[in-house]
């Protein structure tokens, strides 16, 4: 075991004003001027959504895939606190900050890609609200996740405020918020696989089954840990630290087992439903569908071995084929094998590209403000050699 | 449990066995609730018994469009332009501003009306007015509603937030949404419900020369349908124009076409209270193939089956809460103690 296990988060400091700071609010200013102009001049004017694809980056990559990118803090929450994996709590307040701005920006996001926002209070207005709608269920669940994320993250804001007092208070009920925190996602992001249903047979079959919101769920737990693997290589290489091997490689573990479940699900639903001939006709929706699988079997090929696992580089790249593999199941369900008919066609413009990745800037910048300013990352033991394992 | 609360602890070997037992049991319960279908299966709704609609018999459309620009002008909506003298609304597809069209299958020569082959024919295209409408239950916000006596499935621009769940679930592409417009809204045909106080009925029907659109119950102009499949082709016989079921006798004497044996609407996705007869395979002229069973009925199952009266929600949240209740260690306590035994990896 090594210091750092008990180490406590510790503000990491050093200056706001770098190169990564300064991309980052460059690509969030022109974000927000294309945002105005949309709001004044209407869809049409910066996105390429049409009634053929109504839903563009904006909803699917913004909000489906953001918020699934932003599992990292539920998926140690459920290990730390309902598994009862105490070793890992070193990982939870980077993960929960990663989640934190993941799913507030993924709200703020859909707030201008909705046609009529300023009615946006009805998906919470009894009267409006429509409890059939899967619509309504992950709008009003991401909502709340939202806030209580809020919570679960405010003894960081309260230790830095010097709010002892208050802190200890919130610290008595907060299991109570972790428990939401972890049943709220899950609810959500399967949720989020149930939205393809109503769709019909506009969701290419591969994708098109009523066991989305458990392949949904059990993809997003498995994002959660790929990023993480990848965020704490990340952090690690930018602020020069040590990442944390011995925590990481039982985690990738766990990943393995869950993508593995994944699969089995996967091609014995595709199976089941006697959709299997379709991943086997030459064409782009078949093509997709491997790539999308071949991602997740990479993963595998990476870290399968307890020896691998103790490589960051392999660590950080399954980070990344777990990601992708979990992109492209929401990409091709939601845009590439969709399928309204003859004659639509969409691909983003680019002031549409240029808002998503504003937004994952801003995720980026607010990730560096709080754990430079903020108690987040674990303290770093001065000159402490990683245990040699 | 009670005990072993009182008791403070439960052995680690059994907690681990009751953190996994619960989880397992909800994650079980997640997969079983998606896979079977469950008791608490939504049925695709049936039209309602008085349910309105109207009957698109393709044999009789003469392509005119007059349809289309009596949709424009009952639904007050802009001319939209295809040509570069943009002399006249010459739309291509419905659109947030157009509701109604009638489009045009080709093949080949075009030397007969109604041929597959070497042929042409017509086709309406507008709201089905569904039995089952996935519009509606896609709706978070109840913009979209489906009239429980007329069954008309109309749109509420004041509730709307615009998220167009609507337009991305429909089958047939019919809610559309204005992207020009920063308070763009929804435009459907909501089968001029808003004339009916006037004495009117569907523009397009109303003026529809051929009695191609025919307004009326959806009963009784299904009940037509079924009389002009069982008639031969080539025959003569008596159609009816305008108002079906109700109205001045409009009717003329004209030719039987030789009609596929599908009422479309019938039976797709539970029904639709629009109906259509064609001479050309319908997937051919733009109507998919639908099954019986709407899709607005297995989601709700799905939904209703996970979170009705958020039975299974509280379940798993008050196992979660009873869990991290017992492993929630603040920073002031001691860390506990590391686990024996070397980790799995």
């Amino acid at each position: 075991m090594s210091a750092q296990h008990d180490a406590r988060p510790a503000p990491v400091g050093g200056s706001l004003f770098n190169a990564a700071t300064l991309v980052c609010g460059v690509l969030m200013a022109v974000a927000a001027t294309i945002i105005v102009v949309r709001l004044f001049f209407g869809l049409s004017s910066t996105t390429n959504v049409n009634d053929g694809y109504s839903w563009g980056i904006w909803v699917v990559v913004d909000v489906f895939i953001g918020s699934a990118l932003a599992c990292g803090g539920f998926c140690m929450a459920l290990l730390v606190y309902i598994f009862n994996k105490g070793r890992y709590h070193p990982l939870v307040r980077p993960a929960l900050l990663g989640s934190l701005f993941g799913y507030t920006l993924a709200g703020a996001a859909i707030t201008f890609d909705l046609g009529r926002w300023w009615n946006f209070w009805h998906i919470f207005w009894p009267g409006y609200f429509n409890v059939n709608s899967v619509m309504f269920e992950v709008a009003a669940c991401i909502t709340l996740y939202i806030i209580v994320m809020w919570i679960e993250f405010s003894p960081v804001f309260l230790e830095k405020l010097g709010l002892h007092d208050a802190r200890r208070k919130l610290e008595k009920v907060l299991f109570f918020f972790i428990a939401l925190g972890v049943v709220l996602p899950m609810m959500h992001q399967a949720s989020l696989g149930t939205m393809l249903v109503v769709m019909g047979s506009q969701v290419h079959p591969l994708w098109q089954t009523p066991i989305q919101p458990l392949l949904y769920l059990l993809s997003a737990i498995m994002l959660g840990y790929g990023v993480i693997l990848f965020e704490s290589c990340v952090a690690a290489s930018a602020y020069r630290r040590q990442i944390e091997l011995s925590l990481l490689n039982p985690m990738a573990k766990v990943m393995l087992g869950i993508i593995a479940v994944f699969l089995v699900v996967r091609f014995a639903d595709v199976a089941v439903r006697g959709a299997l001939p379709e991943a086997f006709r030459a064409n782009h929706v078949a093509l997709t569908f491997w790539v999308e699988n071949a991602c997740l079997l990479a993963t595998f090929l990476l870290i399968g071995t307890v020896e691998a696992r103790r490589n960051p580089a392999r660590l950080f790249l399954a980070g990344i084929t777990v990601m992708l593999g979990g992109i492209l199941l929401r990409l091709n369900g939601f845009l590439i094998a969709f399928d309204t008919g003859p004659g639509w066609r969409y691909f983003p413009s680019v002031p549409e590209l240029l808002v998503t990745i504003g937004i994952f800037a801003a995720e980026i910048f607010g990730y560096i403000y709080i754990t430079r300013r903020f108690p987040v990352l674990p303290r770093e033991e001065a000159y402490a050699q990683p245990a040699r394992s | 449990m009670k005990t072993q609360a009182r008791n403070g602890r439960v052995a680690p070997d059994g907690r681990r066995r009751f953190l996994k037992g619960c989880l397992g049991t909800a994650g079980a319960a997640v997969a079983a609730a998606a896979v079977t279908s469950p008791a608490a299966a939504r049925e695709t709704y049936e039209r309602p018994a008085e349910a309105l609609g109207l009957l698109y018999d393709a044999t009789l459309c003469i392509g005119c469009k007059a349809c289309v620009a009596a949709c424009k002008r009952a639904n007050d909506n802009p001319p939209e332009f295809s040509t570069t003298d943009k002399l006249w609304d010459t739309p291509l597809d419905t659109s947030g501003y157009t509701f109604n069209i009638i489009k045009m299958y080709r093949s080949g020569t075009m030397a007969t009306k109604d041929d597959e082959e070497n042929g042409y024919a017509f086709m309406k295209t507008s709201c089905m007015h569904c039995a089952d409408p996935s519009c509606v239950s896609a709706c978070p916000v109840t913009a979209m509603t489906k009239d429980a006596t007329t069954g008309i499935v109309a749109y509420d621009a004041e509730a709307c937030v615009g998220c167009r769940y609507c337009v991305v679930a429909c089958p047939f592409g019919i809610p559309k949404y204005q992207y020009d417009s920063p308070t763009g809204k929804i435009g459907k045909c909501e089968l001029c419900r808003h004339r009916y106080k006037d004495g009117h009925y569907s523009a397009c029907a109303e003026v529809c020369p051929t009695g191609a659109t025919l307004y009326g119950r959806t009963s009784d102009l299904l009940a037509e349908a079924k009389r002009r499949l069982a008639l031969q082709p080539g025959s003569v016989t008596t159609y009816p124009r305008g108002n079906l079921s109700g109205g001045p006798d409009q009717s003329y004497e004209g030719k039987v076409g030789n009609y596929r044996q599908h009422v479309y609407g019938e039976t797709e996705y539970g029904g639709t209270q629009v109906l259509k007869l064609s001479a050309v395979d319908f997937e051919k002229v733009g109507m998919p193939y639908l099954p019986p069973k709407s899709s607005a009925s297995t989601s709700e199952t799905i939904q209703h089956t996970l979170y009705g009266g958020l039975l299974m929600p509280f379940a798993v949240l008050g196992a979660m809460t009873y869990v991290a209740r017992r492993n929630v260690h603040h920073e002031d306590d001691t860390p506990p103690p590391a686990e024996p035994g070397k980790e799995e990896s």
